[in-house]
């Protein structure tokens, strides 16, 4: 059904001339129609579905964060073509298109001209291989309904009967199932880490944030609401896709003759036109109908805000105090049997910056796990945190990958185009520095700055993106844990010295027994907790105001060089993010174990400050 | 924004031409170009269109029109052989059809300006424009327009109270420059009219001031010699004021727009006659370009062979043109966004008028050209090609050069706004609101904040080069020191964000060419170019930097000059330059010992060089009060922080925005002086500053201090909106210089303030317990009679076991120093010998 209302509406604007609503009307059959239960899910995805099974204009949906907003162009709202036989005017609509039919008439006084604004996006970068997977199947249980080739098809029906008889049982491991999806996504763009120079396409550098990542990249051509995106927006965008091929001819057949007579054909360089007009087949263009922002991209929860998401909340709500229990016994297991770190690192990946007082964010949490074993420890731990959060990224912080890493979005004023950096990502993404990979060694200048991004990032929750004549900030909400030796050379809002109770031999074998022993229900349920753990909101009682009050005035009584305002800072965070009466108490009580952990770990050190 | 729907057929008129959509305006095409389909037309270059009429009474609007041509291109007038030079900013339209609205159009109603008289009335083609009214209109603006108000810079130096343009023109005349600047706002208060034709028709109406100015020009001086006919450049058209909102109805339509140049393109030469010679007779022939074609000539008009006509380049006319792209200067953008950024052109003599990096006004025409079409291919983009074809060029931050405050034609406020801010300064207590404004999420610490608050409006520029000073620097500087943890860097990230051109750099990442200026090579041009630092990219702002202790000395030693001078002089690679850096510093530094060490001076506790600390206005000590009613206040605060709703928050401060805008308008137009009584408060602080030192034997305040509270006095004026430093204002600078002087140049031992901490690094205490204790030891010596030779141990416990107050070895070996300076004795290892 949704090519054809698309076809119906987009074509000959001339029939409904009379009715100059129709625009209005296209965006609110659509919202309509989309707004249906499970409506959405009849839609394919581009990026489950390779593009070259999509119908050219047909109804799609891309999960994507804006990694870049051109600038506005105009183009032929409406226009008026002469058939060269009949000699009839025609008038047609060129919204939610990239080209006109022949014969323009360019004089025709009936010509509309109107605006639209591009937008390149990526998907979202460090989206988990388990949420691609799952919301891949949840798609693929569709598929008859769109026109695409069924061969295709038969592996996920395999897959899927896979999923629906034995749903006990276990899966392999995740990254497995990730490379073989990665198989299926034959849209996957070569990034310039990844493939060699040889490749015919090499020369297009998708831009995505971060190295070796894979899939469509979208040019979004906006017509309503241009002010109320933003970069870095993550957005499921629902739009007509367009491959026409002619986009690209365009590009490359260029008479030389012509350019000294039409010179607006030369103000293009070579890489500005590469940067914004790629060939349609490896960046198609999709015409926004609607876009719905993303408050997370876990598959496993309903992402609009509807009563359906409602009654899901509270029916969780019940057995969350349960699921949270066992999560943090997990993550004891996973943290060697160190209760407290699990405790820190359960309350770090459901913080998120809930507001901002003038430039100071409330909310984040930036937690230092300090003391971890190496010997690949932080690797396989990044690969548990990996399961469970739906958007994450391990950031090796080796001295090569500091210096020669571009983590700061830059400008590029020849291509005109913002090259993307590694700290360019969606909102609470969990960014993990593994510090431990650190060696002896010097900075250069690249290097410092990338650490400087950093420290400003964990303290301001921003990253200042280099636009070459200034500097722009853009506020950010990520989740930085860092694993270090020592004391992590970042600053951070909370350092927990882990202190693992157990030594397994071979701590590989540990943790994968560790990991399988879960059955995946149960890590859904983990998934589904910490994000919408994320969301709900925190409240303060008088008594409790009262009681912080008190307290904090006693424990300076006891010792005033030690807690500070930035310790009562820390303790406010983490009462809000446990989030239950008696969190005040409990934020007192873990950051009392810290704190003497703190200590004893100092003292047996001796010279750390 | 708004897509404009297909306009219906028939629809009534509108009444003006600048309400309909400019595919309503859109010129037709003379039929001989019918058989160029693919000729790149610009609607703007079109010529003629019946465009504001409701044409739809015609079959075709072409047909019953008489055009009578106004040859756009010369003014014969008087012009006595003036070449007249080609306007490629306006496109090639040079020869305007007119249209006789009274006989063709009678059911014109609204279409044409109300000032239509009866009988004839020609009009330029697709628009309102009469010629020969024009032309008159704007002579009349040129002799009787007087602006007494005006406070441009390029007025300067003509008399306000006689017509302002033919003071120009009398310019023209002695300079030769045959460039006459309008400004659009002064076309508008004296004709509105006039000014709509200008913004709506600017392709037609430009042409027309020409002629006009040239024969008013060439009637008052017919004997000046110029280069070319005079052209007019109009700026300033209230129209567009930021490239966001440009939008598809300003299409064709002159406008004024803000940005910053990222990138200029080497000099594109535009053919704008082509000259052709016949390879048979030679004969030669000319033809203009035509909407950027040139329509060869098939057949020799002389010999008549066809297809003989070669064209000879050297002997064609071209004009210079330049691709220039500018981005939308970043106080404009909606946060979260990428600036836009936008092409546009300019001709002959704005060519490499800017350089990337300039911040410029635009007044030009905003043009959309189709995409040409391929006629092997059926289907064509369907989107417009933008640019502006620049007239004139405004930078704004052109002034800097002169060291004026660049910042009054930057900021413009409205009306209601300035209202706002002045019944805001005209409250009594206006001071201590805006000082609790500033970073409300930071609990307290009142004076730290007033300070900061009095650097953010900074004193009064005054000049003494005359008198062989140079300048006297008008910007406070401050340091705060204190324990980590108190909310320093926070305090720092606020004034980095509340302020337009700050700079937010650390100590500990920073070197000194990263904070003054380096040279390198451009990637592109291969050229060395000057790469400029935090402090100079904070001129006339506020550099932050933390972590200021961390900082190497060499970095340091930079400041020195920036902090009293306030220039950055470079001698690198060849470039030796001196930059202006009128920045004021707020530094944050935390104590040598992590804790702050009560029982020491400042300088121990920082070991900053005095040298440096001296040109510090104020320094701040952030201390923990360790008191439970601060602390349980303290917490109080907090918790509010994280639990309060935006609203009550907002409720209780005043907004970040309206701060803002009030510290940016005092900056621009408040210039406090001293009254009387204000210099004589000043002098009796001093002297009692110099009093309370003297009766000690110690120096308390030196003439550095004197200028330090007169700064502070004005920024307090300027914080009141007063053009007047009143005695109110010098009790406070001399409240808050008592009190950052109490915090940090108390002297730990005698609990005395003592300037000289600063000043020199040692309280006088110190120094004076430094001479005892070496006098003490020489009279120790002298009494052992003739030793030539002692142990330095033994020397050590002797002194020891005889004074009264304890000796430290330091104190030991510095008493020992100061008597190796005296030549008494020398120190080998550990043996003393006397000489």
């Amino acid at each position: 059904m949704r090519m054809w209302f698309v076809c119906r509406f987009c074509c000959p604007a001339a029939q409904s001339n009379s009715n100059p609503e129709w625009e209005a009307k296209v965006l609110e059959y659509f919202k309509g129609q989309l707004k249906e239960k499970e409506s959405h899910s009849w839609v394919p995805s581009l990026n489950d579905v390779p593009l070259h099974y999509l119908k050219p204009n047909s109804l799609v949906k891309f999960r994507c964060l804006v990694q870049d907003m051109f600038d506005p162009e105009f183009y032929m709202g409406v226009y008026e073509t002469v058939d060269p036989s009949t000699k009839a005017n025609v008038l047609r609509c060129g919204k939610y298109k990239d080209v006109t039919e022949c014969g323009v008439d360019l004089n025709s006084r009936n010509t509309v001209t109107a605006e639209r604004q591009t937008f390149y996006c990526v998907p979202i970068p460090g989206e988990s291989p388990w949420a691609k997977e799952i919301s891949f199947l949840s798609a693929a249980r569709v598929v008859p309904s769109t026109s695409y080739v069924p061969s295709r098809q038969k592996r996920s029906y395999e897959e899927d009967d896979d999923m629906d008889t034995q749903p006990q049982k276990q899966r392999e491991p995740h990254t497995g199932g990730g490379t073989k999806w990665c198989h299926r996504q034959e849209t996957e763009a070569p990034s310039s880490q990844t493939t060699a120079p040889s490749d015919c396409s090499s020369h297009l550098d998708l831009n995505f944030p971060l190295p070796g990542e894979r899939g469509p990249a979208c040019l979004v051509k906006v017509y309503e609401g241009l002010d109320s995106f933003k970069l870095n927006d993550t957005l499921e965008i629902y739009g007509i896709l367009s491959v026409n091929p002619v986009l690209t001819v365009l590009g490359e057949e260029k008479d030389p003759s012509l350019l000294l007579l039409n010179p607006t054909e030369s103000m293009e360089t070579p890489e500005e036109q590469r940067a914004h007009d790629p060939p349609a087949s490896l960046v198609p263009r999709l015409h926004m109908l609607y876009a719905r922002p993303l408050q997370h991209n876990n598959p496993l929860l309903p992402s609009a805000p509807t009563e359906d998401q409602s009654a899901f909340v509270s029916s969780f709500l019940v057995e969350m105090a349960s699921v949270r229990a066992e999560l943090l016994a997990y993550l004891t297991h996973v943290l060697l049997g160190d209760g407290l770190a699990a405790e820190y690192l359960l309350l770090h990946l459901i913080s998120n910056v809930y507001t901002r007082r003038d430039v100071l964010p409330l909310g984040k949490f930036t937690l230092n796990l300090s003391g971890c074993p190496l010997n690949s420890y932080t690797e396989r731990l990044y690969q548990i945190v990996q399961q469970l959060v739906p958007c994450s990224y391990r950031l090796s912080m080796s001295l090569h990958t500091m210096n020669s890493m571009r983590l700061v979005p830059k400008k590029d004023y020849v291509a005109n185009r913002l090259v993307s950096g590694a700290l360019q990502l969606a909102r609470n993404t969990s960014l993990f520095l593994d510090e431990t990979q650190l060696e002896q060694g010097q900075l250069d200048s690249s290097g410092v700055r990338n650490i400087t991004a950093l420290g400003n990032l964990i303290s301001w929750q921003k990253v200042d993106y280099d636009f070459s004549y200034h500097q722009m900030e853009f506020p950010c909400n990520i989740n930085v844990l860092v694993t270090s030796e020592g004391r992590s050379l970042l600053p951070s809002d909370c350092q927990v010295p882990l202190q693992p109770q157990v030594t397994p031999p071979n701590m590989e074998e540990y943790l994968t027994t560790i990991h399988m022993a879960q059955f995946t229900s149960q890590i859904n349920k983990f998934r589904v907790y910490l994000s919408l753990a994320r969301t709900l909101d925190y409240s303060i009682s008088d008594e409790v105001t009262k009681a912080v009050e008190d307290d904090f005035v006693d424990m300076r009584k006891d010792d005033p060089q030690s807690v500070t305002a930035e310790d009562l800072h820390r303790m406010l965070v983490v009462a809000s993010i446990t989030c239950s009466s008696n969190g005040w108490m409990r934020a007192k009580h873990i950051d009392m174990l810290r704190r003497s952990r703190t200590e004893q770990q100092k003292s047996l050190n001796g010279n750390e400050p | 924004m708004s897509s404009p729907t297909s306009t219906p057929v028939g629809s009534k008129p509108s009444s003006d031409g600048l309400a309909s959509p400019p595919s309503q305006r859109r010129r037709g095409q003379d039929s001989s170009n019918g058989d160029l389909p693919a000729m790149p037309t610009s609607p703007a270059t079109d010529i003629a269109s019946p465009a504001v009429h409701d044409t739809s009474l015609f079959s075709s609007p072409r047909r019953s029109v008489l055009p009578s041509e106004v040859d756009m291109s010369s003014p014969l007038i008087g012009v006595r052989g003036t070449p007249v030079r080609q306007r490629p900013d306006l496109g090639s339209a040079r020869k305007a059809p007119q249209v006789d609205l009274h006989t063709e159009l009678p059911s014109a109603d609204g279409a044409v300006a109300s000032e239509q008289a009866a009988g004839q009335k020609l009009v330029i083609w697709g628009t309102d424009v009469n010629v020969g009214t024009c032309k008159e209109k704007f002579q009349r603006f040129l002799q009787r327009f007087i602006d007494p108000t005006s406070n441009e810079d390029e007025n300067a130096g003509l008399d306000l109270n006689e017509p302002l343009y033919m003071q120009k023109l009398e310019e023209i005349s002695v300079i030769g420059d045959p460039v006459l600047n309008v400004n659009c706002s002064h076309v508008q208060s004296f004709d509105a009219d006039l000014y709509r034709q200008l913004i709506s028709y600017p392709q037609e109406v430009i042409p027309t001031f020409d002629m006009a100015v040239n024969e008013l020009f060439f009637e008052r001086f017919p004997d000046s010699i110029l280069e070319h006919q005079i052209q007019v450049r109009p700026y300033n058209a209230l129209k567009t004021r930021n490239m966001r909102s440009l939008n598809p109805e300003d299409i064709d339509q002159m406008i004024t727009i803000s940005g910053m140049v990222i990138r200029t393109s080497q000099l594109i030469p535009e053919m704008q006659e082509a000259f052709f010679q016949c390879q048979v007779c030679a004969f030669s022939t000319r033809v203009e370009v035509d909407r950027g074609r040139i329509a060869e000539p098939a057949v020799c008009r002389n010999c008549n062979t066809t297809h003989s006509l070669a064209l000879i380049h050297n002997r064609s006319a071209f004009s210079d043109k330049q691709m220039i792209k500018v981005q939308e200067s970043p106080d404009d953008m909606p946060a979260g966004q990428t600036p836009h950024t936008t092409i546009v052109y300019a001709h002959n003599d704005l060519v490499d008028k800017v350089q990337p990096g300039d911040r410029i006004n635009i007044t030009g025409i905003y043009r959309a050209v189709p995409m040409r079409e391929n006629p092997r291919q059926s289907t064509v983009k369907s989107v417009y090609k933008t640019h502006i074809d620049v007239i004139h060029f405004r930078k704004t931050d052109e002034k800097r050069l002169h060291g004026l405050d660049e910042d009054s034609d930057q900021k413009l406020f409205t009306e209601e706004r300035v209202q706002t801010l002045k019944e805001l300064a005209a409250k009594p207590d206006v001071y201590e609101r805006l000082s609790s404004a500033l970073a409300p999420s930071i609990y307290e610490q009142e004076d730290i904040k007033k300070g900061i608050l009095l650097q953010l409006f900074g004193g009064t520029r005054k000049d003494f080069s005359q008198t062989g000073r140079g300048n006297f620097r008008a910007e406070v500087n401050i340091l705060l020191c204190g324990d980590p943890g108190t909310s320093k860097s926070q305090l720092l990230q606020y004034v980095f964000n509340l302020v337009p051109r700050g700079q937010y750099t650390s100590g500990k990442g920073s070197s000194a060419v990263g904070l003054t200026a380096y040279v390198m090579k451009d990637p592109e041009t291969k050229q060395l170019v000057l790469q400029t630092g935090a402090l100079v990219l904070s001129d006339n702002g506020i550099c932050c930097i933390d972590e200021f202790d961390k900082m190497s000395d060499s970095t340091r030693s930079v400041l020195h000059e920036v902090m009293e001078q306030q220039t950055i002089s470079i001698a690198k690679a060849g470039i030796i330059c001196q930059l202006n850096a009128r920045t004021s510093v707020l530094a944050a530094a935390n104590p040598v010992e992590s804790q702050w060490n009560p029982k020491k001076t400042t300088i121990e506790n920082i070991q900053l060089p005095h040298t440096l600390l001296s040109r510090f206005d104020l320094i701040f000590l952030m201390l923990d009060p360790q008191d439970e009613a601060y602390d349980r206040r303290l917490a109080h605060h907090l918790v509010a922080l994280y639990y309060q709703s935006e609203e009550q928050i907002e409720e209780e401060f005043l907004d970040m925005a309206v701060l803002k805008d009030y510290i940016a308008y005092a900056r621009t137009y408040i210039n406090p002086r001293l009254n009387e009584e204000a210099s004589q408060a000043l002098i009796e602080a001093y002297v009692d500053m110099r009093k309370i030192g003297s009766g000690r034997g110690m120096v308390s305040a030196y003439p550095r201090q004197l200028e330090s509270l007169i700064r502070l006095a004005e920024a307090h004026a300027k914080v009141r909106f007063s053009d007047k430093v009143e005695t109110v204002d010098v009790e406070e600078a001399k409240r808050l210089h008592r009190e950052a002087l109490k915090q940090s140049a108390t002297d730990p031992r005698t609990g005395f303030v003592d300037i000289s901490i600063l000043t020199t690094g040692m309280s006088a205490t110190a120094r004076k317990r430094k001479e005892e204790v070496a006098q003490a030891l020489k009279k120790m010596i002298q009494s052992r009679g003739k030793t030539p030779a002692m142990k330095y141990q033994q020397l050590f416990d002797d002194l020891r076991g005889q004074s009264k107050a304890a000796i430290t070895k330091d104190m030991f070996e510095e008493a020992l120093r100061a008597l190796a300076d005296e030549d008494y004795l020398t120190v080998t290892g550990k043996t003393v010998r006397l000489l």
